[in-house]
C-alpha cells in the first residue's frame, strides 16, 4: 500500500501462529499462520464452511483456539488478564454479519453504548460524538434517532459500522460487510471502508465473498484452504496453481468482476 | 506519551491555542469543558497550533472542529497551523461533515405522552380484538371444511400435540391440583373448627375443586405451558419463512399449523381437568385423614352427599371453551410474529398473559351465566 514505503519494516498488528481450532472431532484450522500489517485491508476468502468467520471469531477472542498463538497489537491475548484484555478490546471494533445492533436502542444510543461504558465523557459531548460517527459512515442526520428495525439493510450495516468505530479503534474486523447489499450499496460500502481506512488510520480484517470488494479495496487477500491460509496480492493469487484458487480467481464470476 | 493539554495565549490580535500531547477520547472530558468556556474577548483571529500533537482521534478532531465553528460564528477568523501530516486526513474528513447537530427527537409534554399512550393502548386493544375475531372466523371456516372432509385433518400432528399438551402435562397439573386440594382442606378445617363442623371441609373441597379450581388451575397451567409453546413454535416458523413456504407449496398454514393444535388442546384440556378434579379431591382426602382422622370411605360418603353431577359438569363444560381460547390466542400471536427473533419472545409473553386474562374473564362470565341459570 502506498502510505508506507516498501523499504520500511512493516508493523504487524495481528500475528497468528500455528493456530488450530476444533469443534468436537472436526478440525477447522490446523497450523494456520497469518500476519496482518498496520494500515492494510486484508480480505479473507474461502469456501463455505472453510472457517472464515471462525477465524475472525477466534482472533477477536469469541472462540478459544485448541492450540497456537494469537498476538494482537503486539500482545499475546492468551496471556492477558481479563482487565488487560478489556483494555485491548477497546482498540478494535467488530462489524458482525447482520450488524448485531441492539434492537431496543436507537442508532445513536447504539453508538453511545461503548462511549458511555469506556470513555466517561460529558453527556453532550458523547451525543455529539455519536452524531459525528453516524455522519462519518454516511448516514443522514435523522438516522440517529431511528431504531435498527426502521433502517434498510445497507443503512443497518453502516449504523453497525458507526458503533464499531465508536472508540476510534486501530483494527476493524468486518464479517461479510457487503453480503445482502445490492451492488451499488456494496460499492458504496467498499468506498466508505477505503476512505475511513485512510482518514482514521485503520487496519481492516475483512471476511468477504464479494469479488468486487477484493478487487476494489483489498491490499492483500488470504485464502483459507486445507485448514490454512495462503496470502498474497490479487495478481499473485491469480498466478497460484492451486486448483481451488484458480477456480475462485479465474472462474467466470471472477472474470466478470476483475474485467 | 504526554496527556492531552491545551495552552491558551494571546499574541497581538491572535488568540493562540496550542494543542499538546494525545488528543484522544481518554483525556477529552477536561478539554471539552475548557474549549466550551473559551474566552476570545478582544481577539479577531484564532490560531490552533497543532505542532505538538502526538496523536489525535475523531474525538480530538471533533473538539477542534466544533470550537472552530463556534468561533467563526462569533465573527472570528480561525486557522490551523503546523498540522502534522499523519492527522491531516482525519481533520479533513471530520471537517467535511456538515453540522451533525444533535437533535434528539423532541419529547412532547408529559400529559400529552400519557394521553398518547392511553390512545395507542386503546386502539391497540380494539385492533387486537378485531384481528382475533377475524382469525376466529378464518379458523372456524377451516374447521367446517375439515369436518366436511375429515381426511384433511393431520392426524399425526394432532396426536403429537395431544401427547405434548395433554399427556406430558399430567405430572405438573396433578401435583398442583393435589396441593390445592390439600390447602383447601387445611383452610376449611381451620375455619370450620370453631363451629365443630370440620367435616363440612369435604363439601368445601368438593364444590370448590369441581366447579372452579380444577378447571381454572388446569387452564392457567396449560396456557403457560402449551399456549406459549404454540406461539413460540409458530413464531419461529414465521421468522424462518417456513409459514410462507407452506403457502407457496399450496398448503394451508391454518389447516396444518393451527387445527391440529386446536383440536388436540380441545381434547386434552377436558381430560386434564378430569384428572385435576380427581387429584384435588385426593388432596382433600389426604388433608382430612391427616387433620381430622377422616378415612377415605368416610370422605367419599360425605362427598356423595355434598356434590351433584351438575357441579362436575359445570366445571367440565368450561374446559373445551378455555382450550379453544388458549389455542386460538397462542396460534394467533404466533402468526403475528414478524421480522426478528426478538418479536417471538415478546409475542410469546403476550400470548400467555392474554390467554390467562381471557380464561379468567370467561370464567367470571360463566359464573354469572350459571347463577342466572340457577345451576
Amino acid at each position: 500500500m502506498s502510505l508506507i514505503a516498501a523499504s520500511e519494516p512493516r508493523e504487524v498488528v495481528i500475528r497468528v501462529r500455528r493456530l488450530a481450532t476444533r469443534f468436537g472431532t472436526q478440525t477447522i484450522h490446523d497450523g494456520l499462520d497469518l500476519d496482518v500489517y498496520r494500515g492494510e485491508i486484508l480480505g479473507v476468502v474461502g469456501g463455505s464452511g472453510s472457517g472464515k468467520s471462525v477465524l475472525l471469531r477466534t482472533i477477536i477472542g469469541l472462540n478459544r483456539p485448541a492450540a497456537g498463538l494469537i498476538e494482537l497489537l503486539g500482545r499475546d491475548v492468551a496471556k492477558l488478564s481479563e482487565r488487560e484484555l478489556m483494555e485491548l478490546q477497546e482498540r478494535w471494533g467488530v462489524l458482525f454479519q447482520n450488524g448485531a445492533l441492539f434492537s431496543g436502542l436507537t442508532v445513536a444510543e447504539n453508538v453511545e453504548v461503548p462511549l458511555k461504558e469506556h470513555r466517561h465523557l460529558p453527556l453532550t459531548l458523547t451525543a455529539e460524538l455519536a452524531a459525528l460517527k453516524v455522519a462519518l459512515v454516511g448516514l443522514p442526520p435523522d438516522a440517529g434517532a431511528k431504531y435498527p428495525a426502521q433502517l434498510s439493510g445497507g443503512m443497518r450495516k453502516r449504523a453497525a459500522l458507526a458503533r464499531a468505530l465508536a472508540l476510534d479503534p486501530e483494527i476493524l474486523f468486518l464479517d461479510e460487510p457487503t453480503a445482502g447489499l445490492d451492488p451499488i450499496a456494496a460499492a458504496g460500502f467498499d468506498q466508505l471502508i477505503s476512505s475511513l481506512r485512510a482518514s482514521l488510520d485503520l487496519t481492516v480484517f475483512m471476511v468477504t465473498h464479494d469479488l468486487d470488494s477484493l478487487e476494489a479495496i483489498c491490499d492483500r487477500i488470504a485464502v483459507l484452504i486445507d485448514r490454512r491460509v495462503t496470502v498474497g496480492t490479487l495478481s499473485e493469487l491469480v498466478a497460484n496453481p492451486h486448483p481451488w484458487i484458480q477456480e475462485y480467481f479465474t472462474g467466470p464470476r471472477a472474470r466478470a468482476a476483475f474485467a | 506519551m504526554a496527556a492531552a493539554e491545551l495552552t491558551i495565549g494571546g499574541e497581538g490580535e491572535y488568540l493562540i491555542l496550542r494543542a499538546v500531547g494525545r488528543w484522544t477520547g481518554e483525556g477529552a472530558a477536561a478539554l471539552d469543558g475548557r474549549l466550551r468556556r473559551l474566552d476570545a474577548e478582544g481577539f479577531h483571529r484564532v490560531r490552533f497550533d497543532l505542532g505538538a500533537v502526538d496523536a489525535m482521534d475523531t474525538v480530538g478532531a471533533w473538539l477542534l472542529k466544533r470550537t472552530g465553528a463556534e468561533l467563526r460564528e462569533r465573527g472570528l477568523e480561525v486557522e490551523l497551523a503546523n498540522v502534522p501530516g499523519a492527522i491531516a486526513p482525519l481533520l479533513e474528513r471530520v471537517g467535511e461533515i456538515t453540522a451533525p447537530v444533535v437533535s434528539g427527537p423532541r419529547r412532547p409534554p408529559r400529559i400529552l405522552q400519557l394521553l398518547d399512550r392511553i390512545g395507542a393502548g386503546t386502539i391497540g386493544a380494539v385492533r387486537f380484538g378485531y384481528d382475533l375475531l377475524g382469525f376466529f372466523g378464518l379458523v372456524s371456516l377451516r374447521l367446517f371444511r375439515v369436518a366436511a372432509q375429515p381426511w384433511r385433518l393431520r392426524l399425526t400432528a394432532t396426536v403429537r400435540h395431544l401427547e405434548e399438551t395433554g399427556f406430558n402435562a399430567l405430572p405438573i397439573v396433578g401435583l398442583i391440583s393435589l396441593l390445592v386440594g390439600l390447602v383447601l382442606a387445611y383452610q376449611g378445617v381451620d375455619q370450620l373448627r370453631p363451629f365443630g363442623a370440620e367435616v363440612f371441609m369435604v363439601n368445601l373441597v368438593g364444590i370448590a375443586a369441581l366447579r372452579e379450581m380444577g378447571i381454572l388451575l388446569t387452564a392457567i397451567v396449560v396456557a403457560g405451558r402449551s399456549g406459549s409453546a404454540f406461539t413460540a413454535e409458530i413464531g419461529t416458523m414465521k421468522v424462518n419463512e417456513e409459514v410462507d413456504a407452506l403457502s407457496t407449496l399450496g398448503l394451508d398454514p391454518i389447516e396444518i399449523l393451527v387445527l391440529p393444535r386446536l383440536i388436540a388442546l380441545m381434547i386434552a384440556l377436558p381430560l386434564l381437568t378430569f384428572f385435576a378434579d380427581i387429584m384435588a379431591l385426593l388432596g382433600g382426602a389426604i388433608g382430612g385423614l391427616l387433620l381430622i382422622d377422616l378415612t377415605f370411605p368416610q370422605f367419599l360418603q360425605q362427598l356423595s352427599t355434598a356434590i351433584t353431577p351438575t357441579m362436575f359438569w359445570v366445571g367440565m363444560v368450561k374446559a373445551p371453551v378455555f382450550a379453544f381460547v388458549i389455542a386460538m390466542v397462542g396460534c394467533f400471536e404466533g402468526l403475528r410474529v414478524a421480522g426478528s427473533a426478538e418479536s417471538v419472545g415478546r409475542l410469546t409473553t403476550k400470548s400467555v398473559v392474554e390467554s390467562i386474562f381471557l380464561v379468567i374473564v370467561l370464567d367470571a362470565l360463566f359464573s354469572i351465566l350459571f347463577s342466572i341459570l340457577g345451576v
